[in-house]
């Protein structure tokens, strides 16, 4: 175990290309993903906050319910349109970066969409005489929450990414984990730890713990300073 | 420097709508909170211009009379009309002002530029409007860090700067310092000089004598008595209005 970790260390010090390109393409496949999905989640939390419909209480409890969804649940669903025999084989983005983004936004964007809802509708119960007075429409309501509710909906796009960043079912299914293509920290550690390749996987995993703490001291930093300004 | 000292007049007047939103004519409104009966076949009919107080002790449905008359919430029954069309829901040619102003989480500018920007107005006009309510030298202040009387103002210049024709002010100076109110009253005068109509709801019988042109006085969800304002405060026809003017409790 001690040697492994000095080995993890000197691995990661050294720059090493291998390791790089991993921590490269997860970083690359669960930004984008973080990114998809709080363009979906977004609206759709903000339109459930806002709107006053039949079947909203099912609707709150679905969106609650997806946010527990199975990575390796989900990774099956994907593969299944992916897969040459699916519906959506023909587009060929089985076992590519393409299809571990697919997989991981339909995983987070439920997680966006139900944590973002919270925060608009408590924005909302606030602001909703001083809109309707205003006679804004809904766009204009929904892109004055968001942006007002930006700090607090930077937690939510954390908890997303920390979701997509750290999930396994989903993208050894529909990625493959194939070496210089699809291979991410998540798959590389769970390869390297059936193998016995103890080092890689403890070096992924300090980096993952790293980029956990980084993007957590961000955020903190980002709403320390709002609260600062009373801008939360 | 005193906060009205630091007011400016504002040129911009509103643009008159295709009609005219005055006379306001209220009939037999009735508003209900299911066994509770909070407004009681309320009657009253408004002229254009001026300025009209509505007063009365607490729970006698002022607010919630303001909140009707824009249009926020729907009586049980009877009707509202402006200049001669039924309301049913707020008009961007009114505006209210709370008496706890909302402020977005944003810059004391931004706060203007997002009612500019979201009624297509001149955003030019920013600076003007918080030079007009003595703000200009908190442009860049987060809102939420201003003082009461200074939220209430940047509250103000935000409803005047959709250039209503009816302004609604729901006890706008309640729990402020003297000068702030002095600077409120002073920019709501401003107002009314430039043809802007005032309805404010207010406790301050002060206020009320210093500003009103007339009085609508409610008492236990009823209008008690709707007088000009130089025969109300001297002589008040109702037993309510006379115990309120007096200082005495009314309930």
């Amino acid at each position: 175990m001690g040697e492994a970790l000095g080995l993890a260390i000197g691995l990661v010090l050294s720059g090493d290309a291998d390791l790089a390109e991993i921590v490269g393409l997860s970083l690359r496949v669960s930004l984008t993903a973080t990114g998809l999905a709080c363009l979906i989640g977004l609206p759709i939390g903000a339109l459930v906050a806002i709107g006053r419909f039949p079947g909203r209480s099912a609707v709150l409890v679905l969106m609650n319910a997806l946010m527990g969804l199975p990575p390796v649940v989900v990774g099956l669903l994907v593969y299944l349109q992916l897969s040459r025999s699916g519906p959506l084989g023909f587009l060929g983005l089985l076992y590519t970066p393409t299809a571990m983004i697919v997989a991981q936004t339909i995983l987070i964007a439920p997680i966006v969409a139900a944590l973002s809802r919270q925060v608009l509708e408590d924005l909302h119960v606030e602001y909703a005489e001083q809109f309707r007075s205003l006679c804004l429409t809904t766009t204009q309501t929904v892109q004055a929450l968001i942006w007002d509710a930006r700090y607090s909906l930077l937690t939510v796009g954390l908890a997303g990414f920390g979701r997509a960043v750290a999930e396994v079912g989903a993208v050894i299914i529909v990625g493959g984990n194939i070496d210089h293509l699809t291979r991410v920290m998540t798959t590389a550690i769970a390869l390297e730890t059936s193998k016995g390749e103890l080092a890689l996987a403890l070096a992924l995993g300090m980096i993952l713990l790293v980029i956990a703490l980084v993007v957590n001291g961000a955020v903190q930093t980002i709403r320390m300073s709002a609260v600062r300004q009373a801008h939360v | 420097m005193s906060d009205a000292a630091l007011i400016t007049p504002l040129r911009a007047a509103h643009a008159p709508g295709p009609t005219p939103l005055l006379p306001l004519a209220v009939r037999d409104l009735t508003l209900r909170f299911g066994d509770t009966t909070v407004l009681d076949s309320v009657s009253f009919d408004l002229s254009p211009g001026g300025c009209t107080m509505i007063m009365g002790p607490n729970g006698a449905g002022k607010s919630l009379l303001l909140k009707l008359l824009h249009g926020l919430m729907a009586p049980t029954s009877g009707r509202i009309d402006w200049g001669g069309h039924s309301a049913h829901a707020a008009t961007p040619r009114q505006a209210l002002v709370f008496q706890k102003p909302v402020l977005l989480r944003r810059s004391v500018a931004a706060n203007i530029d997002f009612v500019l920007k979201a009624r297509r107005k001149d955003r030019a006009r920013r600076d003007a409007l918080l030079e007009h309510v003595g703000l200009a030298h908190k442009t860049r202040q987060p809102a939420r860090l201003l003082s009461g009387g200074e939220a209430q103002r940047l509250a103000l210049a935000r409803a005047l700067a959709t250039d209503p024709e009816v302004l609604l002010l729901d006890e706008p100076t309640a729990s402020l310092d003297p000068a702030s109110i002095l600077a409120i009253e002073t920019i709501v005068a401003e107002a009314r000089a430039r043809g802007t109509r005032i309805i404010c709801v207010t406790h301050d019988l002060g206020q009320a004598r210093r500003m009103a042109d007339e009085v609508v006085f409610l008492h236990r969800g009823r209008v008690a008595e709707q007088a000009r304002a130089v025969d109300f405060f001297p002589q008040p026809r109702s037993a309510a209005a006379r115990n309120y003017l007096d200082g005495r409790i009314v309930v």
